[in-house]
């Protein structure tokens, strides 16, 4: 269900977060369901991560987050543990497009350096703002057809309804 | 304020009056590249539920990263995208033996100045050679391409990078692109368009531009382009029927960075295994053993890296213990190069000729490595595995550098065969 405001306590982490660590390279030929995948998100960054996210947690990083291999899996996961939102300065480039394929809400700003794991923040998409602790950061609105992408629940799901694909 | 031409092009293509960077925008490409995969993006479009795809006619396929098929498996992959191409009516379809994508798309006039192009391919920025504004896409989204006609982009921060000075003997293109990756990094173009100018890239043929656009991707930019000029125009005429409109930045566009390289005491460069921003100079690198030299692909397979080669191989043989693979971009290189000699020369100096395809560089056939090898080659990636084996390892340099090496047995400057 989509909200244009979506609230939600933070997981912090730096700048180029690579895909590897997202999501481990030696699983990416193993056909794991999106539920399996998830047990690895983030592993060999956060081994807390995985057992401890809670629905609608929001990521919140540096820049290049994503950096490294094209594997959509690395969104998968992270999509499948629960995450609400993704968070960073900046994402690589087929990262960012993987993320609002598969209806995975991004965010690029720099609210990284207004916020503690732990702490809450919301995300406003409708005004293009990120309330921090300790401050507003703002982001270019997302087209109102990624907002179709990302309220259909990505890319595929979107096409058909666009088409009237029952 | 003044607009980049990526900004200009997506405008455009928007119907907007101007974009900025950060803002996205729906677009319908003018072309949409598929290769190999075409099979895979296919059955992602059967699960669409679509029948027919929107716009067949912006559609091009090249078979090109396996051919002919190594196995029945990559042959059954072939087989389901010419079932493909005949259900779905796409005019433009190049089957194996054609070349590869990046060089045959120009070749059929298919990438033009001011063209928005989307490829499942990394290396699609290559087609920025002509002036064409032209991104690497993931196969779900091109399956959605077919099935919708549109797709969407976020508008991209420029970086301006500017190449002067005078290129000294036996340094070229990809010396100056390896460069500039080695400087910038693996990402330090990330989600970039990269607009390259200054007199060295006026002075460069359209071949040796392509050279630099294709590896933009190496530093994590989603374009790369150069102004046509008018040997882009000489090169596509009588190519293409299509109409087009040439697009070019403004004179007082707003870059992320500007920034400029003074190449005339450029060395030939090399990349060292197992990264591409892992770049020095060849006189750090002399002496290194070889076991196989490749000179091709999508990067460096064209006509003038041939004679290039053939000119340093100066009708003397390769070392003995040596490979020397030839694998030209695509049929019209290869009649080229059978038509003027050059061909001649490389084979009697010892050289395997491959049909022109990605062959080897991707490690899937024809000239895959042993544990141990190392290849020198003027390919676009040196990662591990990259050709076929964990344990090998792979630098990437210039054809002129390769071919020296091919001749040495080992990595030598290609400025000594002079």
């Amino acid at each position: 269900m989509w909200e244009s405001v979506h609230t939600g306590r933070v997981w912090k982490y730096g700048d180029d977060v690579n895909t590897d660590v997202i999501y481990p390279g030696k699983y990416t030929y193993s056909d794991l369901s999106p539920e399996e995948m998830a047990e690895h998100a983030l592993e060999d960054l956060d081994p807390e991560f995985a057992s401890s996210v809670e629905p609608g947690d929001i990521i919140v990083a540096g820049t290049n987050f994503g950096c490294g291999s094209s594997r959509e899996q690395a969104v998968t996961c992270l999509k499948y543990a629960g995450v609400g939102v993704l968070i960073a300065k900046s994402f690589a480039r087929i990262y960012f497009r993987n993320a609002v394929n598969q209806g995975l809400p991004i965010v690029q700003c720099a609210a990284v350096e207004g916020v503690e794991s732990g702490e809450e923040v919301a995300v406003d998409f409708s005004a293009g703002k990120v309330m921090t602790p300790r401050g507003e950061y703002s982001f270019p609105p997302l087209s109102s057809f990624v907002m179709g992408i990302l309220q259909d629940g990505g890319l595929i799901p979107h096409v058909r309804r666009k088409m009237g694909i029952e | 304020m003044g607009q980049t031409f990526a900004q200009k092009v997506l405008a455009r293509k928007a119907g907007l009056r101007e974009v900025e960077p950060g803002q996205i925008v729906t677009v319908q490409p003018d072309k949409l590249l598929t290769h190999d995969n075409t099979a895979a993006i296919a059955r992602i479009f059967r699960e669409i539920g679509v029948e027919k795809v929107a716009r067949p006619e912006i559609s091009v396929i090249v078979l090109d990263h396996v051919v002919p098929a190594a196995t029945e498996g990559h042959a059954r992959n072939h087989q389901q995208i010419r079932e493909f191409v005949r259900e779905q009516g796409i005019a433009s379809f190049y089957d194996v033996g054609e070349g590869i994508c990046h060089q045959v798309l120009p070749e059929k006039g298919h990438a033009l100045p001011g063209y928005l192009i989307v490829g499942s391919d990394s290396h699609t920025p290559t087609h920025g050679a002509f002036g064409a504004f032209a991104a690497g896409i993931g196969r779900t989204e091109a399956a959605a391409v077919m099935a919708t006609g549109e797709i969407w982009l976020m508008v991209p921060h420029t970086f301006r990078i500017s190449i002067e000075g005078q290129l000294q003997k036996e340094v070229y293109a990809k010396d100056i692109i390896l460069y500039i990756i080695g400087e910038l990094g693996a990402d330090g173009a990330d989600y970039r368009a990269v607009e390259f100018t200054g007199p060295v890239v006026g002075e460069l043929t359209v071949a040796s531009r392509m050279v630099l656009c294709n590896m933009v991707a190496e530093m994590g930019a989603k374009i790369g382009v150069a102004e046509p000029d008018d040997k882009t125009r000489a090169w596509l005429n009588g190519r293409s029927v299509a109409g087009f409109q040439e697009v070019f930045a403004d004179p007082d566009a707003s870059y992320e960075r500007v920034i400029e390289y003074d190449v005339s005491g450029l060395l030939p460069q090399v990349a060292k295994p197992h990264t591409v921003d892992n770049v020095v100079p060849v006189t750090e690198v002399l002496g290194t053993r070889i076991d196989q030299a490749f000179i091709g692909t999508c990067t460096n397979g064209r006509l003038e890296d041939f004679r290039v080669a053939a000119q340093i191989l100066g009708g003397g043989n390769i070392a003995p213990n040596t490979r020397l693979l030839i694998l030209p971009a695509s049929r019209e290189v290869l009649l080229a190069a059978v038509a003027e000699g050059t061909l001649t020369e490389l084979i009697t100096a010892g050289a395997v000729v491959l049909n022109p395809g990605c062959g080897p560089c991707l490690g899937a056939h024809q000239g895959v490595m042993a544990p141990g090898e190392v290849t020198i080659s003027t390919a676009n990636r040196n990662f591990k595995g990259r050709m076929g084996c964990k344990e090998a390892q792979v630098y990437l340099a210039s054809p002129a550098t390769v071919a020296a090496s091919a001749r040495a047995g080992e990595i030598v400057d290609p400025r000594e065969f002079l």
